[in-house]
């Protein structure tokens, strides 16, 4: 199996008379992007411009917050926006005397996890400790998994458009090198005009699952796209809900270039992606930046970078101190975790104790691409529809309940959700959920159409009637604007006789 | 072997410890010379032990129910400083001064 996805080469282009590019707090110019990283794979060789190609290489840190309703080493409560330091225990305070217990459905998340990324999961991994200093990090040091995690050598597939045209989709694959267990920090609020960070320890302590993707992507669209799809797994599975904008979901990128067949660049390391989007843009940028740097005779520096979405490129990061030494050492306090299947289960042990990976293997729910691929094939609709149908939370049950309840063709029905129903939603910021129009009512009004009892233009105008949300049935609006079809023949022959007279008389 | 005088600071920025004087160094050169019997003992082809358990279950694994917290007034009956209910920490990590700009015992090492 090809372990490097991408073959894409960055060149960049130099303008006319630009001159070396100014030092100083402004954000790095930006040059016209010559070459986009080329997504069948091939390597694209030196043009016109006679510069040697690039290479961007990126990998990803993603950590995402189990889903759970306590927090992986304490009993304290794992919830978003409470009042500071009212979700904190003893043991996340770290109060002498306090002990790590840990959580079975936090083990459970994390396994589930690395078996819908098709990663070995390790029947006996360890807890490390990392140590640090940083006001939210009470301990002085957090517990991961260091030497053995709990899961190993993963995949992830996710699909690309080309060329931004949804009906060229390719494939890609990047390697998942683990995924462990660990705790999160607390938050600090920096109060900048009085000198001080206010810390709450709310999140001190809940469970992280960090998954490391290797560095097979080669774009801020592909560590996009990946994520994106990471982020659909994680929801499906119910290990992580996954919301970015909730702190749920954090990706740190590393990312670096390099000349073909050279050896791999020195890499920076960027945080503060608070999106999607923004992870697309940060990625691009850093790549831009090194390139420029690199071709202005500069070096790149092993260091980390933020992110500022407001100027839309990278800076370095105040606080760093060097090259951090956490001085690993195992955690004392928590022996091995065992896990188990169907050969190595225990007799005679209490249920509530053990964990076994096939038992948890079986109740997968289906993943998003099987997902994909079975209303492709039970409903004829196109790949790229599916995507859509996926993407927007509870569109593709939307999608099925409609083709439940009419007699259309799921294939014309399709239409009238991704154009129709999904424009709509876009253009007022509605989810799904909140829509006025409801499966029921959009199957109603297209099985009038269907019926043949109004046209297809009509049926658009009894839409735009329907997301008034008024409680009007189709049939109702139909009624009060007279959109239904003539089908009397003699009738027709006498309004198209009608219109003729009246254009004689002109 | 003596411990140098670059570990030594490496140390006390690392863990925040002061040595503070000659017998604090020599403490700890005696505890390296400890542990470091260890090395005469040969453990090609052995495993590290981490725990004296070795492969007997014994991780306790906790249902997932919430049984803490909600405790904050005692919690911050402990900070120096508060601001509502948050704790207050200087504005960022304040870095040990280097070897140079300390009055340590180190200095004259």
């Amino acid at each position: 199996m090809a372990a490097r996805g991408c073959g894409g080469v960055w060149r960049r282009a130099r303008q006319c008379g630009a001159g070396r590019p100014g030092p100083g707090p402004a954000p790095f110019p930006r040059r016209q992007r010559a070459v986009a990283c080329n997504a069948r794979g091939g390597a694209v060789p030196a043009g016109k411009s006679g510069l040697a190609p690039w290479i961007p290489v990126v990998g990803l840190e993603i950590h995402a917050q189990i889903s759970s309703n306590s927090k992986l080493f304490s009993g304290s409560q794992v919830q978003f926006a409470a009042p500071p330091n009212s979700l904190v225990s003893f043991f996340d305070a770290s109060l002498p005397g306090t002990l790590p217990v840990l959580n079975r459905r936090c083990v459970e998340a994390a396994v589930m996890t690395g078996l819908a990324l098709n990663c070995s999961i390790n029947k006996k991994s360890l807890f490390d400790r990392k140590h640090y200093f940083y006001a939210d990090l009470p301990a002085g040091y957090q517990i991961t998994q260091q030497r053995v995690p709990i899961a190993v050598n993963g995949s992830l597939s996710y699909s690309l458009c080309i060329d931004n045209k949804m009906s060229q989709m390719v494939t890609k694959t990047v390697r998942i090198k683990q995924i462990q267990l660990e705790q999160d920090s607390g938050k600090s609020l920096h109060d900048d005009t009085r000198c001080q960070t206010l810390v709450d320890l709310n999140r001190a302590g809940v469970g992280l699952m960090e998954v490391v993707m290797e560095p097979d992507m080669c774009s801020g669209e592909e560590a996009a796209a990946a994520v994106r799809e990471l982020q659909l797994i994680l929801q499906t599975l119910g290990s992580s809900q996954a919301v970015m904008a909730e702190g749920q979901l954090r990706v740190d990128a590393n990312v670096s270039v390099h000349h073909p067949g050279e050896p791999y660049g020195v890499r920076t390391e960027v945080k503060n992606i608070n999106s999607i989007r923004f992870l697309a843009k940060a990625v691009d940028y850093e790549i831009q930046r090194q390139i420029e740097e690199l071709e202005n005779g500069g070096t790149i520096l092993n260091e980390t970078r933020a992110f500022d979405s407001k100027l839309g490129c990278t800076v370095p990061m105040r606080d760093k101190e060097g090259k951090q030494d956490y001085r690993f050492m195992p955690e004392p306090n928590l022996p091995p975790l065992i896990l188990y299947d169907a050969k190595s289960l225990p007799a005679n042990m209490n249920h509530q104790q053990v964990i076994n990976i096939d038992w948890i293997h079986e109740r997968l729910p289906d993943l998003p691409s099987v997902k994909r691929e079975k209303l492709v094939e039970q409903y004829g609709i196109l790949p790229e529809h599916s995507f859509t149908l996926l993407n927007e939370d509870g569109l593709a049950e939307f999608f099925e309940s409609v083709v439940n309840q009419t007699q259309m063709k799921p294939k014309k029905v399709i239409g009238w959700i991704l154009n129709d129903l999904l424009s709509y939603l876009k253009q007022h910021s509605l989810t799904v959920k909140e829509s006025p129009v409801s499966s029921f009512l959009l199957a109603d009004l297209l099985n009038l159409l269907e019926k043949k009892e109004i046209s297809s233009t009509a049926a658009k105008q009894v839409l735009v009637e329907l997301w008034k949300g008024e409680g009007k049935t189709p049939l109702e609006i139909v009624k009060e604007q007279k959109l239904e079809l003539l089908q009397d023949q003699k009738e027709l022959e006498q309004i198209c006789q009608a219109v003729i007279d009246g254009q004689e008389n002109e | 072997q003596k411990v140098s005088v670059e570990v030594l600071e490496h140390l006390e920025h690392l863990a925040l410890v002061d040595f503070r004087d000659s017998e604090g160094v020599e403490r700890l050169q005696k505890a390296i010379q400890f542990a470091d019997q260890l090395h005469q003992v040969n453990t090609d082809g052995v495993e590290p032990m981490d725990s004296v358990l070795e492969d007997r279950w014994c991780l306790y694994l906790r249902e997932d129910d919430v049984t803490e917290g909600n405790c904050t007034k005692e919690l911050l009956e402990n900070a120096r400083e508060k601001v509502e209910e948050y704790f207050v920490a200087p504005p960022g990590n304040i870095p040990l001064p280097k070897l140079e700009e300390r009055k340590t015992f180190l200095q004259g090492s």
